[in-house]
């Protein structure tokens, strides 16, 4: 298969899940402001933070106020990874491989563009905003359903695959982020709402029943991050992202970089330990995870798309 | 109501189905009989289906802007086909092959020895004015000794029913992918006029063209790698490289996917590494095509590709600089090129050409301004023309100084009053203007498509048959009454 096919499918499943994540990361966010007291909230900044856009947000906006963060983070076309500038990614590469995709998928791709271009507005009010990002997930489900459903699950299917679990498994890790410890003051007393917000956590990445099913407790922070860590039956745990996309690599030649980088991470988060890990060593490790993400991206590129000569097609 | 040919005027042209008076042709009678037994609705019925059948099998041509997005139009297609019995296509087939055996010497001699301008038949300066003369390929030998591989002439009818060869189109013709699929749309709403085999197939198109491709190859393998190269999506004509790509079963590659290595060949870049490539079937411009060679600031190009196939490492089809021979001085010769080289007579006539560079010839067009077409040699598009019947005192004026200024860059046509054919609106049939591009495939063997597409200005009275400007398209049936 061409590498530039391969390269333009890999990443439209990447912006496809980012779109979604993106939505789910503005919900946690929201619901946990409405759980929380208002003498610790932590207002809206932490979300720009754990993408690490400040620069860019800074030159935009004055302040981390809702109205900016929410704007930055839905609608921002300058910003790649806002919601309307992934799907916009995730339409361009689709385009590109329309006759490797079925009809239906590209259409229902541009079609979750436009509306989400459309209805942007609504997105930016407190009433409507979940509506809005409900559609998102909702739009990037029923793709993701179209494709397995419909798609040949030959190579391009694998790219795809790797693609959209590798960009889930990283904000996976960005939403646990949210609840990071350098992030929320420490001051007064938290305890009372900890399930509380562990339990938003867990409900924006749809994780809350399958939780329980799991692991019929009440919910507790160790319990909750070795769930979304190192389950390796929920499809948005760290863990069975990555064992999805070794799944993936096996099926593709001269894949033992990319293979040992997989390797390594899973080690990192098999190495977990959830009840003695503190917040700050959370954070920490969901940064060196991040981190490992972005080369396992390169060795990827490096060994399939030929990106040396074509680094546009990417970001 | 029903079609009924008693009220079927198309006078003062040439019809391709109804004669005066409302009888057929001979090869279309079975289908002029058919179709006036068709109730209104039933012709209703058919029309949707077509254009159902179009949308399904997303036969469309791409208008892209950045607000929507790329806008797939549907492609405007006709009902009602075009017929032309076996007989007459028989002679028209022999024509074309005759035509481009003869452009493929002239083009080979005029880069070598030029036997065709010492001889005193075609004038030394007309060349040196070419733009679509490419010095880099003095001296190339490709393989087969053919340039033109494929090519796509547009054929006309006056109203006296003579055919005439309106241009040849050597660079990158395009039109085939809708030829193919008119015919499978109409197998979809009219099966039942297919059932007695009077109507010639067309569909070995893509076959013979990968056939023609691959004996093109430099090396003898087995199955050679032929890809086609497109400029991308973008590009008007996508639908088409991917089409033919996909009934070739060859990769659809732009100009990033291929690389030219240390040893000067090419390869395309692919998830298990580089894979050699033995033939391009490139549908862009030779201007595009190697920033080494040609523009510099081509981005839809590949490094080295002239080179590559310098060295005989690669085959390009259409060769580079095989446009040489399709502009539109040089049409006016190509009756003297059939003779010159192949000591023959033209089969189909070219339409009468008067050359401003001939001081006879100039004098009787600035005389007859009025009555006469009149075109630049290299442009193409219809731009920078003079339709003399149509223009004012002033346009003639100006085109009189245009010529005397620069007369070999001129020549001028009678108008031709292009033929007609049924097509349907609303529920009956009107007259409209026609023509017809057949492509020709040269490699060891020649072969040309069975009929070709049909254009067909949809407009009442216009002569325009672009799909951009309400053109539209028909099934093209070359009939055999004699029954094979």
């Amino acid at each position: 298969m061409l590498s530039r096919v391969a390269n333009r499918i890999y990443w439209m499943g990447r912006y496809l899940e980012r779109a979604e994540n993106m939505a789910r990361l503005v919900n946690v966010n929201a619901h946990l402001l409405l759980d929380l007291p208002q003498r610790v909230a932590v207002g809206w900044r932490p979300l720009v933070e754990i993408l690490g856009s400040e620069d860019l947000f800074e030159t935009l906006h004055d302040e981390y106020d809702e109205r900016s963060v929410v704007r930055f983070l839905i609608g921002e076309q300058k910003y790649p990874s806002s919601i309307i500038s992934a799907l916009a990614g995730a339409r361009e590469n689709a385009r590109t491989v329309r006759d490797i995709i079925p009809r239906e998928a590209w259409e229902q791709i541009n079609e979750l563009y436009l509306n989400a271009r459309k209805q942007l507005q609504s997105a930016y009010g407190q009433r409507k905003r979940y509506d809005y990002l409900n559609s998102i997930i909702l739009g990037n489900q029923q793709i993701t359903g179209l494709l397995a459903g419909t798609m040949n699950h030959d190579v391009a299917y694998d790219f795809l695959r790797i693609g959209r679990n590798l960009e889930r498994s990283d904000m996976t890790t960005r939403i646990i982020d949210v609840r990071s410890a350098d992030l929320l003051p420490v001051e007064g007393d938290l305890s009372p709402f900890e399930n509380i917000q562990w339990m938003s956590v867990l409900k924006s990445l749809t994780a809350y029943q399958m939780y329980r099913r799991e692991v019929r407790l009440q919910v507790r922070r160790a319990d909750v991050i070795a769930f979304l860590f190192r389950d390796q039956r929920f499809p948005r745990a760290v863990y069975h992202c990555l064992c999805t996309v070794a799944d993936c690599l096996q099926q593709l030649p001269h894949n033992e970089d990319a293979l040992r980088q997989v390797g390594h991470l899973q080690r990192m988060i098999s190495d977990l330990k959830p009840e003695a890990i503190d917040q700050q060593q959370l954070h920490r490790l969901i940064d060196d995870y991040q981190h490992g993400v972005a080369e396992l991206n390169g060795l990827i590129a490096t060994s399939y798309f030929w990106t040396g000569a074509r680094a546009e097609a990417s970001h | 109501m029903t079609i009924r040919w008693k009220d079927y005027k198309a006078s003062g042209f040439h019809d391709e189905l109804i004669r005066g008076g409302g009888r057929p042709r001979d090869a279309a009678r079975f289908l002029t009989r058919w179709l006036s037994q068709l109730k209104d609705d039933e012709i209703l019925e058919r029309k949707a289906a077509a254009e159902l059948a179009i949308q399904v099998m997303g036969i469309t041509f791409t208008v892209y802007s950045e607000e929507g997005g790329s806008i797939d139009r549907a492609w405007p297609f006709d009902i009602i086909p075009r017929v032309i019995a076996k007989q007459e296509w028989d002679g028209i087939e022999a024509g074309l092959r005759q035509r481009v055996q003869a452009l493929n010497l002239f083009i080979d001699d005029l880069y070598h020895d030029q036997k065709v301008i010492r001889d005193g038949v075609f004038p030394r300066e007309l060349l040196a004015d070419s733009v679509n003369f490419r010095k880099q390929c003095i001296g190339m030998n490709p393989p087969l000794g053919v340039w033109a591989h494929i090519c796509g002439s547009d054929l006309i009818r006056d109203k006296d029913g003579q055919v005439y060869v309106l241009e040849d189109n050597l660079r990158v013709p395009s039109g085939v992918s809708y030829m193919l699929e008119n015919r499978k749309v109409m197998k979809r709403v009219l099966p039942e006029l297919f059932e007695d085999a009077y109507i010639q197939p067309v569909d070995d198109y893509p076959s013979q063209l990968f056939d023609m491709l691959a004996s093109l190859s430099p090396r003898v393998v087995e199955h050679p790698e032929v890809v086609v190269l497109t400029p991308g999506i973008y590009n008007s004509a996508y639908f088409e490289h991917a089409y033919l790509a996909q009934q070739m079963g060859c990769e659809l590659v732009e100009g990033a996917d291929l690389v030219v290595d240390k040893d000067d060949c090419v390869y395309m870049r692919t998830v298990d590494g580089l894979s050699r490539v033995d033939v391009v079937y490139r549908r862009i411009d030779d201007l595009f095509l190697d920033p080494e060679v040609f523009r510099k600031d081509s981005i839809v190009g590949v490094p080295g590709l002239f080179r590559a196939w310098q060295k005989g490492n690669v085959a390009l089809a259409n060769a580079p600089g095989c446009g040489v021979a399709d502009d539109k001085v040089v049409y006016a010769y190509i009756p003297d090129i059939i003779k010159y080289y192949l000591g023959e007579d033209a089969l189909l006539p070219n339409v009468p050409t008067f050359r401003c560079n001939d001081p006879i010839q100039r004098k009787h067009v600035l005389a007859n301004l009025d009555k006469l077409v009149v075109k630049p040699a290299n442009e193409s598009g219809g731009y920078g023309m003079l339709i003399g019947p149509q223009a004012s005192k002033r346009a003639c004026q100006e085109f009189a100084r245009l010529i005397r200024n620069d007369p070999r860059n001129y020549v001028a046509q009678p108008l031709i009053a292009l033929s007609t054919a049924p097509t349907l609106v609303d529920t009956h049939a009107e007259p409209r203007h026609l023509d017809l591009r057949p492509f020709i495939l040269s490699g060891r063997d020649m072969y040309v498509t069975t009929g070709g597409l049909t254009r067909v200005a949809l407009r009442k009275g216009s002569t325009v048959v672009n799909s951009s400007q309400g053109g539209g398209s028909k099934d093209t049936w070359i009939v055999d009454l004699e029954g094979h």
